[in-house]
């Protein structure tokens, strides 16, 4: 079995999803559970006290039980701020451990401060957190934050909520033959053919949110991600093959074709 | 009457109370959230012996929707 091991425990499924910009929790749920994903994001905010207390709660349509929670620090600029978000969500989710760090350099392009990034991680690391980080695609900051002690690096492809796809996969590729743990590609994803190229790439996972929520058809996107996931998978674990520049093979035998009778 | 910040807001309260009184006060008894309590998380088996007074600062937080 090809499983895709995380913090010690197995899973079927290789894409991660996340559970914001849905028009409302019927719809994240379908949406979630056409993708297949069994570890889902959520992000730690403040409650709105004005609000009836009995409106659901996301967290009633997504069972413990049945998902691993990953909760992120979306929003965070500062390694203060991201570190202090953990360990509020670890109080709120019972001493969960496993993590997305994200710390963000600006809210025009949403990426990543990396100092901040590492100074988190080494906190979040002695306090044992399981980090799944969020990163650039630069191949020495992976490697530093794999040496930090985070358990998966996850680079962007684009920009966060930008769906312009896998646009440095020769970074990637570095970072997925050096890195000793887990590399998923979170944020940039925009249709099904970036989570098949960022699978055939090497990549152990895919984590997404706006390409399925954004999509016209959420729930046909997140069965599409699904599937993408998995035949990129397969494709790498086949082994493409060689590429021939510039010269054609023929698929059909060339001996034995039958001439044109002649008249 | 005493007045807590709760996320950034006045609120009035007839006294002084712990955070599980002041949970069912909110009507946010048994719901999945975390405290924070003038920047020190509170653990929830805490609540019942916990007492906040006036002027204390209140962070009460829920998981939501996010990537």
């Amino acid at each position: 079995m090809d499983d895709f091991i995380i913090a010690g425990k197995r899973y079927k499924s290789r894409l991660l999803v996340g559970t914001g910009k849905y028009k409302d929790f019927s719809e994240t749920q379908a949406a979630i559970e056409a993708s297949g994903s069994e570890i889902i994001t959520v992000a730690i905010r403040r409650t709105n006290i004005g609000q009836n207390p009995n409106e659901p709660n996301l967290l009633d349509i997504l069972p413990s039980s049945k998902f691993t929670l990953l909760p992120n620090t979306a929003g965070c600029y500062t390694a203060e701020e991201a570190i202090r978000t953990l360990r509020l969500a670890r109080e709120l989710l019972d001493g969960h451990s496993l993590v997305k760090l994200e710390v963000l350099g600006d809210s025009k392009t949403l990426f990543p401060n990396v100092v901040e990034t590492i100074k988190a991680a080494q906190t979040l690391v002695k306090e044992n957190f399981q980090v799944m980080v969020y990163t650039s695609d630069d191949p020495i900051v992976a490697k530093q934050l794999e040496e930090v002690g985070c358990i998966a690096i996850m680079p962007l492809a684009s920009l966060i909520g930008s769906g312009m796809g896998i646009l440095n996969p020769w970074n990637l590729q570095i970072m997925i033959d050096r890195a000793t743990v887990p590399v998923l590609v979170d944020a940039g994803v925009g249709t099904a053919s970036d989570a098949a190229i960022a699978m055939e790439l090497g990549c152990d996972g895919v984590l997404m949110n706006t390409a399925i929520a954004m999509a016209k058809d959420p729930i046909m996107m997140a069965s599409a991600m699904r599937k993408a996931v998995e035949a990129g998978r397969e494709a790498y674990l086949a082994g493409r093959m060689e590429k021939k520049l510039y010269s054609a093979s023929p698929s059909s035998p060339i001996d034995g074709i039958s001439p044109m009778s002649s008249r | 009457m005493i007045q807590l910040i709760i996320n950034g807001e006045p609120q009035q309260f007839e006294c002084s109370l712990n955070l599980q009184q002041l949970l069912e006060n909110m009507g946010l008894q048994n719901k999945r959230i975390a405290i924070e309590h003038n920047g020190e998380i509170i653990p929830r088996s805490k609540f019942p012996n916990y007492i906040v007074t006036e002027g204390d600062r209140l962070e009460i937080v829920v998981a939501v929707g996010g990537g």
